[in-house]
């Protein structure tokens, strides 16, 4: 099965990646390779085998709800490309109409 | 005491000399940053050095203990951290342009650990970039080189941490472990390199790799050293969700017994099939008979769905990986790129500049294995077969106590000689991949050299939070040989 170069497109804006067209013909080329390389997995009988998501076997994991010391605004925000009045700035989101 | 004999102790002996005040604090910094200034240009183990910190600690520890020498184990040791470990007002790059600048507002919880006990940051060290790699190679700042032979590469991703340790850079250091990351640069660089059972050691402010697999573990000159690093390190963090709640032993008393009498060591037979390097092969099947001639009660037994561990791991791992690194996207920490008018524009160029191929290689591979229409076929396939991986193990330690394999399939190899297929570098992977699938505990340590004198690496897989056995196993055969005392000329 062949992954063509519309999907890696189509998973690129997925993953939210500009790729340059070389970039995109290394990845045609190397996912497809890859991916040939996994259908081993479907040589592997897994009929009513449940899923390992974890090996801990934990669900949630809780814990009081009190207050605890945490990270100042200004050590929270202090790694920020951009803050402003206590917030992360970012590029406008709503366009005027 | 001569600071050219200060770098060559185990953590285990400079230990002692600093407790006893036969060293100062002052002169273990002085004597470490001395051989780090010697052999670096050559290593290039090291992203971020801290020697101003470490000479200002030391000078404050040495003037703190005059008078009451009150000391604790790790006081003045001086260790390397991973460059994915966070570390509170250092540097933590990941190895990538995305983190350049980053400067953690805390430290991970196996580095409070250690700063609770005063220990000395040497410096932070390099990585395959997010830990992805098998080489250093995917540095944004380029390779380390393995101190055995500068040609080649140190293996990865804790290449740096494990060429650190070899060339006597640190004391000791931690690394990460996702599918082999500590345990094949350990194997490469001939020192010891152990993979905690998933949940062992605290993630908190580890950053973020394949989340069900990544660990913190030690990478250190011999196995006592291992003992004491991963007491240092272990034990239940509230942080991390998925850290577990069991007593953590005292390893260095499970060191205490030489023999290995009445322990039942598992050998697979799937371990030593095709592309197994004969040389290797030669050494790890002499120290299997070694582990016998302790005492060990050797068994075949089988495995047969390490065939597709290599596929699961890439499956899984590259799944997780897409979904944690999705946060870079330029708003909170770490790059943004020129001058977005747009937000989607904005992530998109961010990611683009600041990821590496790799990187964005797994990303890709990660998010298609996730799309919709393939999930069930290969995520969710392989979280099935992952079952039947741990499956195998769990009978398996029905009958054995320890399993004992390879580490690496091949030495270290050349800078270049896989970079430019993915695949088969991720076919290097195939020895130690099982471990972090199942969640078990592993070890690497020194078991042999090949003809051309780089170091080959002997694999013990335990059960869980079964450390102490693995230990017990390393240890024995450790003192039972001598290769530890065979050091790299660094050239």
């Amino acid at each position: 099965m062949e992954i063509t170069r519309q999907e890696v497109e189509k998973v690129a804006k997925l993953a939210r990646l500009a790729l340059s067209e070389a970039e995109t013909t290394a990845f045609s080329q190397q996912l497809n390779q890859i991916v040939a390389y996994v259908q081993k997995l479907k040589t592997f009988s897994t009929e009513e085998v449940e899923p390992t998501s974890t090996v801990l076997g934990q669900t949630n994991v809780f814990r009081p709800d009190q207050v605890q010391a945490s990270l100042s605004p200004e050590q929270a925000l202090g790694n920020a490309p951009d803050a402003e009045a206590n917030c992360f700035r970012v590029p406008k989101i709503i366009q005027e109409s | 005491m001569a600071l050219t004999a200060i770098h060559k102790m185990t953590l285990a002996e400079l230990q002692r000399k600093f407790t006893a005040g036969d060293v100062s604090a002052t002169e273990i910094v002085r004597a470490y940053f001395l051989r780090v200034a010697h052999v670096e240009p050559k290593v290039n183990a090291y992203l971020t050095q801290c020697k101003n910190a470490a000479v200002a600690q030391a000078e404050r520890l040495d003037q703190s203990l005059k008078g009451w020498r009150k000391t604790t184990p790790l006081m003045a040791m001086p260790l390397a951290v991973k460059d994915n470990i966070c570390t509170e007002g250092v540097r933590t790059t990941c190895a990538s342009r995305m983190l350049e600048t980053f400067v953690p507002p805390y430290d991970a919880t196996a580095v409070a650990k250690l700063r609770a006990q005063s220990y000395v940051l040497v410096g932070k060290t390099n990585l395959d970039e997010f830990a992805m790699g098998s080489s250093t190679e995917n540095s944004a700042y380029g390779p380390s080189r393995n101190p055995w032979n500068v040609q080649t590469v140190p293996g990865g991703s804790s290449g740096g941490s494990a060429a650190a340790v070899a060339a006597d850079e640190c004391v000791a250091a931690l690394g990460s472990d996702t599918g082999g990351s500590i345990r094949q640069p350990a194997a490469f660089c001939g020192v010891v390199g152990l993979k905690p059972t998933y949940g062992r050691v605290s993630r908190y402010g580890l950053v973020a790799f394949a989340s069900s697999l990544d660990q913190i573990g030690p990478i250190t000159k011999d196995v006592t050293d291992a003992a004491i690093l991963l007491g240092a390190i272990a034990g239940h963090d509230p942080r991390d969700s998925t850290s577990a709640n069991v007593p953590v032993p005292d390893y260095l008393k499970a060191l205490k017994r030489k023999d290995l009498k009445r322990l039942k060591v598992g050998v697979p037979a799937e371990y030593f099939a095709d592309g197994l390097d004969p040389e290797v092969e030669q050494a790890v099947r002499t120290a299997i008979e070694g582990l016998r001639e302790l005492g060990a009660d050797l068994r075949e037994i089988k495995l047969p769905t390490t065939d597709a561990a290599v596929a699961t791991y890439y499956v899984i791992a590259t799944a997780e990986a897409s979904s944690n690194l999705a946060r870079y996207d330029g708003v909170k920490f770490g790059l943004r790129a020129g001058e977005s008018k747009e937000l989607l524009d904005m992530y998109l160029r961010t990611r683009a500049e600041g990821f590496g191929p790799e990187v964005k290689r797994r990303i890709m591979l990660g998010t298609y294995v996730l799309s919709a229409g393939y999930y069930d076929a290969y995520y969710g396939k392989a979280q099935a077969v992952r079952t039947l991986i741990r499956r195998e193990f769990d009978a398996a330690f029905e009958t054995v106590d320890l399993i004992v394999t390879p580490v690496t399939p091949t030495t270290a190899f050349k800078f270049g000689e896989k970079s430019q297929d993915p695949l088969r570098m991720y076919l290097s992977d195939i020895y130690t991949i099982s471990a972090n699938l199942a969640g078990l505990p592993a070890i690497s340590l020194p078991c042999g050299f090949s003809k051309a004198g780089m170091p080959i690496g002997l694999q013990l897989i335990g059960r869980p939070f079964e450390e102490d056995t693995l230990l017990r196993g390393a240890h024995a055969y450790e003192q039972a040989t001598n290769w530890r005392s065979k050091k790299p000329l660094v050239r």
